[in-house]
């Protein structure tokens, strides 16, 4: 992968040259927290933000989308914002990471997701390095760094960014400002392995992932299920943050006294009763227990049977997000059977 | 030395959602309505645009999904067979806003259809082989497919066997053509139901499992496909098991809500299977490793 130098100094400059690419969002304060928006100006941006409240997500799978509307004559797919072009500047490797898996759910397989395609071929994602807080566990996910997934990748050593070059749109960013960056010399890349080792070290919550399906599996009937159960109000907090659920309802809209309206989708979450509810009223999963223990059971167990992994990338939000202080942390390292320490 | 950054680039991937859009609804057109038993008919369809109509092909035991503008979309499944392909049958029980508005629907009414989706029976591993196909009430819907697949295909497969058993001679779907194929040579026809209180019913009245004492079947070279509520399942899967059938041998078709068919809306979702992409049809030994599974 290309790899090159930019100079701390010349950012803003590299900010300017990029609006060319789309209209630039990133991190910005919104009270104590933080939110990707579009940048009024570039001295908004906040990249030394920890997480904004809502993932990247929200630009590929957005919360209502209209998919499409109807007449008497039958449905015309919608295409309004897909092609929309936008640069995504700050994006932590955690959230990157989210989007690779939202592609293996949305673009691969037989029948990829157009919207989500369209969406995703026009807004070019560029990375940041990071700063682990309390609630980072995206070491222990296996998500702290990146390796696809964005066209450019800045890693903070200091006065310079470390920059990957992970696309030819990104190569194309960096080719319109080529006078910015600078090659990359040894001294570099030792200080590079330097920051990635004291990283590693920043994390203050650890999960031991390996063997956890097999966990799961005897751990299914565990009573931490019923306790959790009654604890969780069932708000679906924790899904809307989370970057790699995807989980969307349809519904289709009528326009008063016509034979037309339109289709949509919106963000869903498997803690909600209705969401295995069957024509009929059947529902396959009653309580809140068996809600959360899917939504746990799916993220850490089914998605490593159906994708090598677990969906989970240790952001933190639902952590942030839970008003009952559900912690996933808490509650994996207590399936495992080890101390928890947070 | 700048690259071509703002010249108008085509936008292939805004085509692929106006063409090609996979959660697109074909327009079709009610071309017959058949009541088959209470809040549940069988409707014919025929695709509006002659290319979509031509080229729709199925496997049995696949399903569709079902567009009621206004109303929105259910997964059905498909109860005609794919070597019957100048007719889309959807036996639908009314049971829902989708089901419901179609009810209220008539003959010429346009509806949209997408699909074929999941994965159907899995034929090419029963051919040469014997098929017992077992379903009880409702559970014909989805079966009704193989079964014509097996017996338009009669030569490819070896020992066919139907057990098909309702709580009574009304509750049976396909009445009549269940009946004509008592008299076929070529496949093992069993119907019972539980009670025949009016007195009509020349076949066995007994539970759907005791239609087994009536069989000849051979759990080394059969595939058991069996569909029903659950507690159909329960006593077919008891039998089966007793008779030596391995769990693998033993496919089921399974019903869950959806969203979208193509396993992205997660609704449908057992355990960490989705039941649009990964069924509808399971094995059994799926089954007992999915906790949700019936």
């Amino acid at each position: 992968m290309k790899t090159l130098k930019l100079p701390k100094s010349k950012l803003d400059f590299f900010a300017a040259v990029i609006q060319q690419f789309g209209e630039v969002h990133a991190p910005v304060a919104r009270g104590d927290e933080f939110a990707f928006e579009r940048l009024e100006r570039w001295s908004d941006a906040r990249l030394d933000y920890n997480r904004t409240i809502l993932p990247p997500k929200k630009y590929f799978l957005p919360p209502r989308e209209e998919m499409f509307t109807y007449t008497a004559d039958g449905y015309v797919p919608s295409t309004e914002g897909l092609d929309q072009k936008l640069v995504l500047f700050g994006v932590h490797a955690c959230d990157v990471y989210g989007l690779n898996i939202l592609d293996e759910v949305f673009l691969d397989g037989p029948h990829p997701d157009p919207y989500y395609k369209a969406r995703r071929r026009n807004v070019a994602v560029i990375g940041i390095d990071c700063i682990p807080d309390e609630n980072c566990f995206c070491r222990s996910m296996r998500a702290d760094f990146v390796d696809k997934g964005f066209d450019l990748f800045f890693y903070d050593m200091g006065d310079a960014f470390f920059t990957l070059v992970g696309t030819a749109l990104g190569d194309d960013m960096v080719l319109s400002a080529a006078s910015l960056f600078e090659p990359v010399a040894p001294q570099d890349v030792a200080a590079y392995k330097a920051h990635s080792q004291a990283k590693a070290e920043m994390f203050k919550l650890d999960v031991e992932i390996r063997d956890l399906p097999e966990i799961f599996e005897m751990e299914y009937t565990s009573a931490i299920w019923e306790e959790l159960g009654e604890k969780c109000l069932a708000c679906g907090a924790c899904s809307m943050v989370c970057p790699t659920c995807y989980c969307y309802d349809v519904q289709d809209t009528v326009k008063l006294g016509e034979c037309a309206g339109s289709r949509e989708r919106c963000w869903d979450t498997c803690l909600f009763s209705s969401h295995a509810r069957v024509a009929g009223g059947e529902n396959f999963r009653e309580e809140q227990s068996d809600r959360i223990k899917f939504r746990f059971y799916h993220k850490q167990r089914g998605f490593v049977a159906e994708y090598g992994r677990p969906s989970c990338i240790g952001c933190g939000r639902c952590i942030v997000s839970c008003p009952v202080d559900i912690h996933v942390v808490e509650v994996l390292n207590r399936l495992r059977g080890v101390a928890h320490v947070a | 030395m700048s690259p071509n950054v703002l010249a108008p680039a085509p936008q292939p991937a805004i085509e692929a959602v106006r063409l090609g859009n996979p959660y697109a609804p074909h327009n079709a057109r009610i071309v017959g309505v058949q009541r088959m038993v209470e809040d549940n008919h069988l409707f014919t369809f025929r695709f509006v645009d002659p290319e979509i109509a031509r080229s729709f092909s199925h496997r049995p035991g696949q399903f569709i999904m079902l567009s009621i503008p206004g109303a929105g979309e259910a997964p059905i499944s498909i109860s005609s067979s794919p070597t019957r392909p100048h007719v889309l049958e959807l036996c639908v029980r009314r049971a829902g806003r989708v089901t419901d508005a179609l009810y209220r629907m008539r003959v010429n009414d346009l509806v949209g259809i997408r699909g074929p989706y999941g994965n159907g029976f899995p034929v090419e591993e029963m051919v040469g082989g014997d098929v017992l196909m077992a379903a009880g009430g409702l559970g014909m819907a989805p079966l009704r497919s193989l079964l014509w697949y097996t017996l338009d295909n009669r030569s490819q497969f070896g020992k066919l066997t139907l057990m098909y058993g309702g709580r009574n001679p009304e509750s049976m779907l396909y009445r009549n053509e269940m009946s004509s194929l008592v008299d076929r040579p070529d496949i093992h026809t069993l119907l019972g139901v539980d009670a025949d209180p009016s007195g009509t019913w020349k076949y066995h009245v007994c539970r759907l499992a005791d239609l087994f004492d009536f069989a000849d079947i051979d759990p080394r070279t059969t595939h058991a496909a069996v569909c029903g509520p659950p507690i159909v399942y329960r006593f077919i899967l008891q039998r089966l098991l007793k008779l030596g059938f391995s769990k693998d041998r033993i496919l089921m078709s399974l019903e869950r809500h959806m969203k979208c068919g193509v396993g992205k809306c997660g609704h449908c979702s057992i355990g960490y299977k989705y039941t649009c992409i990964h069924g509808p049809i399971f094995t059994y030994w799926d089954a007992i490793n999915l906790p949700e599974m019936i």
